[in-house]
């Protein structure tokens, strides 16, 4: 009888078990994308005061479907030059640690594809391994934006991941738990948003780096590096990689709906059935979508040396902060309310500094804007070249203005 | 173990001409060391169609339709330097309402042509459409008003030399009317989303900065020179047509820098709308368009003419040669954006690859017109 149940079709029953749940995380992936591309083009059009899709079936509904068989009836291209391997495995080494952390995401109590007692940590370091698919992507392609692309996108992913996972961290210290359905049941009453708003606003800002969302879509900047590292790529690669943005953007939304945003718990403790949990899971991640697609629609581009030190300078302490922070509150066993106290104070400030920053920004001196110039000018040199006359005169009355100010005039 | 040699290669970007944020076709070979601008080789030249020889071929009627298709997005103020030169040469009185009517306009054209700068320029910093939607839709309900007018949407063709073409229809002066309060609108509108966007802000102050001298000695023009703290401007400095009449203000800067051009831009279409509204308030009623005596066939007098305007990206100006006949002898444009782009190099050295885009944008080239 045993034997019977745990051998289907000549397999082991948690094969057909497995099969069935990868089946359903990749009809899930597809059928979000389709779903979120449409919202996106919907909510960026009202915003733009336009109609955005209306042709294909009732109110644009087709219209992703319609693009979807567009991209895969397309001619595959590959550029003559390009690395043919790292080019091909690119858009896997992308979508499969995207599709693998799907399996963790819990949407209600005992709702997911499998519960992981590291949930949280699987998950983000699931997604982080996704940099190496940009990478390859932007050195197959033999592409000189994709690679500024890729070079961009390693430096930012490398860099928001630290104060991604230390918002998550100081959550995690609170719930004592990397389980995220533990995460989610220990806000029963208050969500994790209300005693951690920075650890938050730090998670949001992290994700959209990591999603590669305005302002923080400085790899595939289309204005710069024109989609940068996807530069090259067409037809059923190309929607892998729009399949994995999409995807990503799902699962950070309700990675942060669960460990902020108190998941499926309704407000004040309230229980009901599985179906409005369900909902209510997806509410909270629709909010943080449609807030990443708000912002899109209306933020400017930072630049790349801005981005860095936003994260360095900002994120990364003001997350350590906050873990230390937590750890004294916790090891001394102080009301939860100073957990809120410290990081709404520190969110307050931080906004404030960013603001003062940005407004009383000192002009950066010319001499030292000239400097990597100079540089590169002293090392073509060495080499026996010389650089244009105009680079040459821009050095000489750099020179110039330099001796004026040194020996200023009686 | 052996010792390897590495040499090291400049790594050339080519931006454009097929580049989303290069304004057209044009090309910068950028030579950079990391995100570094070290080098920048401006490449022009796509767009050349020869315009001033096809002028030296058509007569002064047909030019107007060329000089509608050298800044595409100022065509008013095109016709109008193009007329202005041709009626020095000959002796021309405009009839008022005729020139009431060219400074309602040129002066809707700059608007025009300055919102579609915002849109593009919100573009080029990275804003994902939501600028260049909202600066269309300004230029589009002053483009109703000139279709309705010319029939046209682009390539007005309105002005002739001595005058305007014919009477604006009924209702012109209403439409402008009531088109002027929603320009202001979105005169708000970009306030609010982007002259107090820290991100812009950070983007924007202190990059491409060029000082006064500098901008002097390129011959930089227009928006751009002013915002780097000149106040020059054809329209005070040497008013033609009837700017003399109009009470405006100059818009200047401090730094130089992009968002001071673009800050100059702004105040600009303040600036442009209170000249329409006085305009529309002293335009006389009736009177003729054109002058009274006007040959059947224009034949320019022998001798050469200088006219200058100020365009929506600076001095427009015309060297107009006549030997007698219907048709210029030489037509020289003197091209505002041309001018401005020369000092791309000095403003873009030494910056981020990602500002090499803000500063182009900020210079506002139209390609058509730099290319002729």
């Amino acid at each position: 009888m045993i034997a019977l149940q745990s051998y289907i079709f000549g397999l082991p029953w948690n094969w057909l078990d497995a099969i069935i749940r990868v089946v359903l995380i990749v009809l899930l992936m597809t059928l979000l994308v389709l779903g979120l591309t449409y919202i996106e083009r919907k909510v960026i059009a009202r915003i733009q005061l336009r109609l955005g899709p209306t042709r294909s079936g009732p109110a644009g509904l087709l219209q992703p479907v319609a693009d979807a068989l567009k991209l895969l009836t397309k001619e595959d291209l590959r550029p003559a030059l390009a690395d043919s391997w790292v080019f091909q495995l690119a858009p896997f080494a992308i979508f499969v640690p995207t599709f693998m952390a799907f399996v963790a995401l819990p949407y209600a109590p005992g709702w997911g594809i499998r519960s992981l007692s590291l949930g949280v940590f699987y998950i983000l370091a699931m997604t982080s391994v996704s940099i190496v698919g940009w990478v390859m992507a932007g050195w197959g392609s033999d592409n000189k934006y994709a690679l500024l692309g890729a070079a961009r996108a390693a430096a930012q992913m490398v860099s928001y991941e630290i104060p991604l996972v230390l918002s998550v961290v100081g959550v995690a210290m609170i719930s004592r738990s990397l389980d995220i359905g533990k995460i989610v049941n220990d806000q029963g009453h208050i969500p994790y948003i209300v005693l951690q708003p920075l650890g938050f606003f730090i998670f949001v800002t992290a994700m959209l780096a990591e999603l590669n969302r305005t302002p923080f879509d400085i790899p595939v900047a289309e204005s710069e590096v024109v989609g940068g590292p996807f530069i090259e790529y067409s037809g059923i690669r190309w929607s892998m990689f729009q399949l994995t943005e999409y995807s990503s953007a799902f699962i950070y939304a309700v990675l942060g709906a669960d460990i902020f945003l108190g998941g499926w718990n309704w407000p004040l403790g309230y229980h009901f059935g599985l179906w409005l949990q369900l909902l209510w899971t997806i509410v909270k991640a629709s909010l943080l979508i449609l807030s990443v697609f708000w912002i899109r629609a209306t933020f400017p581009r930072l630049r790349i040396d801005q981005l860095m030190s936003f994260a360095w300078k900002l994120l990364i302490p003001l997350t350590f902060a906050q873990v230390f922070f937590n750890g004294l509150v916790l090891v001394y066993g102080w009301p939860s309310v100073f957990l809120l106290v410290f990081s709404g104070v520190a969110l307050v400030f931080a906004a404030y500094g960013i603001q003062m920053t940005v407004r009383n920004s000192v002009r950066r001196p010319r001499e030292q804007r000239m400097d990597s110039v100079r540089r590169w000018a002293e090392a073509r040199e060495g080499a026996g070249q010389a650089p244009s006359p105009l680079v040459q005169q821009l050095l000489r009355e750099e020179r110039e203005r330099a001796g004026a100010t040194a020996a200023p005039s009686p | 173990m052996q010792q390897l040699e590495y040499e090291t290669v400049d790594l050339n970007i080519n931006m454009g001409p097929q580049h989303p944020s290069t304004h057209g076709v044009f090309r910068m070979v950028l030579t950079v060391d990391g995100e570094v601008i070290v080098d920048v080789d401006p490449v022009i030249g796509y767009m050349h169609r020869g315009g001033e020889k096809l002028l030296e071929t058509l007569d002064y009627r047909q030019g107007i339709g060329i000089m509608d298709r050298t800044d595409y997005l100022g065509n008013f103020n095109g016709e109008q330097v193009y007329c202005m030169a041709a009626e020095q040469l000959y002796g021309f009185e405009v009839p008022d309402r005729a020139e009431y009517l060219r400074v309602i306009c040129t002066e809707l054209n700059r608007v025009a042509s300055h919102m579609m700068f915002m849109g593009a320029y919100g573009t080029d910093a990275g804003v994902f459409g939501t600028t260049f939607t909202y600066g269309f839709i300004e230029r589009e309900r002053i483009q109703r008003v000139f279709e309705r007018l010319t029939g046209e949407r682009m390539m007005y063709n309105y002005f002739r030399v001595g005058g305007v073409a014919w009477e604006p229809y009924d209702g012109f002066e209403r439409d402008i009317r009531d088109v002027i309060p929603l320009l202001r609108q979105g005169i708000a509108d970009f306030n609010g989303l982007l002259t107090t966007n820290e991100v812009f802000l950070a983007r924007t102050r202190n990059i491409g900065a060029i000082t006064a001298e500098r901008a002097i000695d390129y011959g930089i023009t227009g928006p751009m020179l002013r915002a780097s703290g000149v106040k020059y401007d054809v329209r005070k400095d040497e008013p033609y047509s009837i700017y003399d009449r109009f009470d405006f203000d100059i818009p200047t800067g401090t730094t130089g820098d992009c968002y001071d051009r673009y800050l100059v831009r702004l105040e600009e279409i303040v600036q442009s709308l209170r000249i329409v509204e006085q305009a529309l308030d002293q335009l006389p009623a009736t009177g003729p368009l054109m002058p009274e005596r006007y040959p059947r066939m224009l034949r320019l007098p022998v001798g050469e003419v200088y006219s200058r305007i100020e365009g929506p990206r600076g001095e427009y100006g015309i060297y107009l040669v006549s030997k007698g006949g219907n048709k210029p002898y030489r037509c020289k444009i003197r091209p505002p954006s041309f001018c401005n782009l020369s000092a791309l190099r000095e403003m873009t050295v030494g910056e981020y690859v990602a500002d090499a885009v803000i500063i182009l944008g900020s210079v506002d080239i139209v390609l058509c017109e730099v290319d002729r």
